[in-house]
């Protein structure tokens, strides 16, 4: 008696939902520092306990259909990424989450230029997210490469971001505070970047059973 | 464990039971098997589990010597009373055994012997019984061409599953099974399980396996036995992700046994 597909179904919902969530809380983090409005803040810091009791469910199904269904192959390689995958989504909320805490402390002040670059990170990093969990439902493999190929365009922007405000650190001592912030906001972009690559690097795993992490470690070359 | 042992059709009560020359092979056992479901009975062999099985429909009243202490409730009867019409115990809680044991006639009469036995002689009526039960035992496409072969001709799977029709033709309300599979390839070990899965809506369900796998796949609840005693009884996601005594832990994780 194999897996069911309705068991593997209702993981599939589950995750979604979760990401689903965690979209919304990328958008709405930085939403929350561009609009200043503390209760789009807020709202992202209280989604954080329905996606953290999503990630205990979700890795307590899992654990169960290992246990009970003793999956190998395909299946096994399914109920494996979605336990891994469901831990990136969960770090990715709390750099929302973390974001949204700095945007609060930041109502006060005037917008900078940053913003704007900001804001496109976060274009990227949300679609990168999004797409990532669209490769694991649809099995895409392509898509998956596309999403760690995108990372480098967020590293580039975080690089930029911050070269521009160390800039006007020097600059404008009395922004200091405020720059700082906008730093750690951009590193925690680049950051659901970088998680957004694992799931998509778990999900070619998925496919292919190719473990394609840390490549440049093991072979000295790119995937 | 106060939650799985309530509201159960069959209640196994400080059961004791000896064999022939007071051997005592199962020791105050009190284990619940619940309506709707299917119940596991895991250990190493000798554990008592085939043993505490057969106590379910007096199999060891045919053997001389024997002697139960305790209940066993079912529907508020205690089925281990002296008056009990075993005949009749066997046909409500009917028995599936580790090798398939057709009878030495045709796939229809191997179905039809019980209903033969319980009066029905109409002919529309016999077939409309057989068709049922081997369509409720997922073998009816496999079989509808030759009813009238020798049941001898069906493959060890479809033999299991022809008693088990065979066994459901006469409207029992418990089914135990002996090792349902351990004589079948693994396809057809999945078609069983899948089986019992579904039979759970009718049929209250008690397996006996060595097979802890199995007993992951396909039962709700499970009980852990050891040298005659009940380990621990759960429901299976417990039993097999989190059980509380150590030896349970121990034996499903194949540290012995």
């Amino acid at each position: 008696m194999a897996i069911r597909d309705d068991e593997l179904k209702h993981l599939k919902e589950m995750i979604l939902k979760m990401a689903s969530l965690v979209e919304s809380s990328i958008r709405d983090s930085i939403r929350a520092l561009v609009t200043q409005e503390p209760s789009i803040a807020n709202a992202v810091i209280t989604a954080d306990h329905t996606i953290n009791a999503f990630d205990v469910q979700i890795d307590e199904e899992c654990i169960r259909l290992i246990a009970r269904r003793q999956p190998v192959g395909r299946d096994l390689r399914f109920i494996t990424t979605g336990m891994k995958i469901t831990s990136d989504l969960e770090r990715i909320a709390d750099h929302a989450v973390n974001i949204a805490e700095r945007a609060l402390k930041l109502f006060e002040v005037h917008p900078m230029k940053a913003y704007s670059d900001l804001s496109r990170m976060r274009e990227i990093a949300q679609r990168m997210v999004k797409d990532a969990i669209d490769s694991f439902v649809n099995e895409d493999k392509a898509l998956a490469q596309e999403v760690i190929d995108r990372d480098a365009e967020v590293d580039d922007l975080n690089s930029s971001v911050v070269n521009e405000l160390m800039l006007v650190m020097t600059k404008e001592p009395g922004n200091i505070v405020q720059a700082s912030q906008l730093i750690y906001i951009s590193r925690n972009i680049e950051r659901i970047g970088d998680h957004a690559t694992n799931i998509a690097e778990m999900v070619i795993y998925m496919v292919d059973g190719r473990i394609v992490r840390h490549m440049a470690d093991i072979t000295g070359q790119t995937p | 464990m106060t939650n799985v042992l309530n509201g159960a059709e069959l209640e196994v009560k400080n059961l004791n039971f000896y064999y022939a020359g007071n051997i005592h092979a199962l020791k105050n056992i009190n284990v619940p098997v619940h309506q709707n479901a299917v119940t596991a009975l895991i250990g190493p062999s000798g554990c008592g589990k085939t043993t505490l099985l057969r106590c379910f429909n007096r199999m060891h009243d045919l053997y001389p010597g024997s002697r139960y202490e305790g209940e066993v409730m079912f529907n508020n009867i205690n089925i281990l009373a002296e008056d009990i019409d075993v005949i009749d115990l066997r046909s409500r809680i009917g028995m599936v055994f580790q090798k398939p044991t057709p009878f030495p006639m045709s796939i229809f009469d191997n179905i039809a012997y019980g209903l033969r036995l319980r009066g029905i002689k109409k002919k529309s009526e016999l077939q409309d019984h057989v068709e049922t039960a081997i369509r409720q035992a997922a073998l009816w496409d496999e079989v509808k061409h030759k009813l009238y072969e020798s049941a001898y001709t069906l493959s060890g799977g479809q033999q299991q599953r022809l008693v088990i029709a065979r066994a459901l033709a006469v409207n029992p309300e418990v089914l135990l099974f002996d090792e349902p599979t351990s004589a079948l390839d693994p396809i057809s070990t999945s078609k069983i399980e899948e089986l019992a899965v579904e039979l759970k809506q009718t049929v209250t369900i008690l397996v006996v396996t060595h097979n802890m796998q199995q007993a992951a796949r396909m039962s709700d609840f499970t009980g852990f036995m050891m040298l005659g005693e009940l380990i621990e009884f759960d429901n299976t996601d417990v039993i097999f992700t989190n059980p509380s005594n150590k030896l349970t832990e121990d034996y499903i994780s194949g540290r012995f046994g």
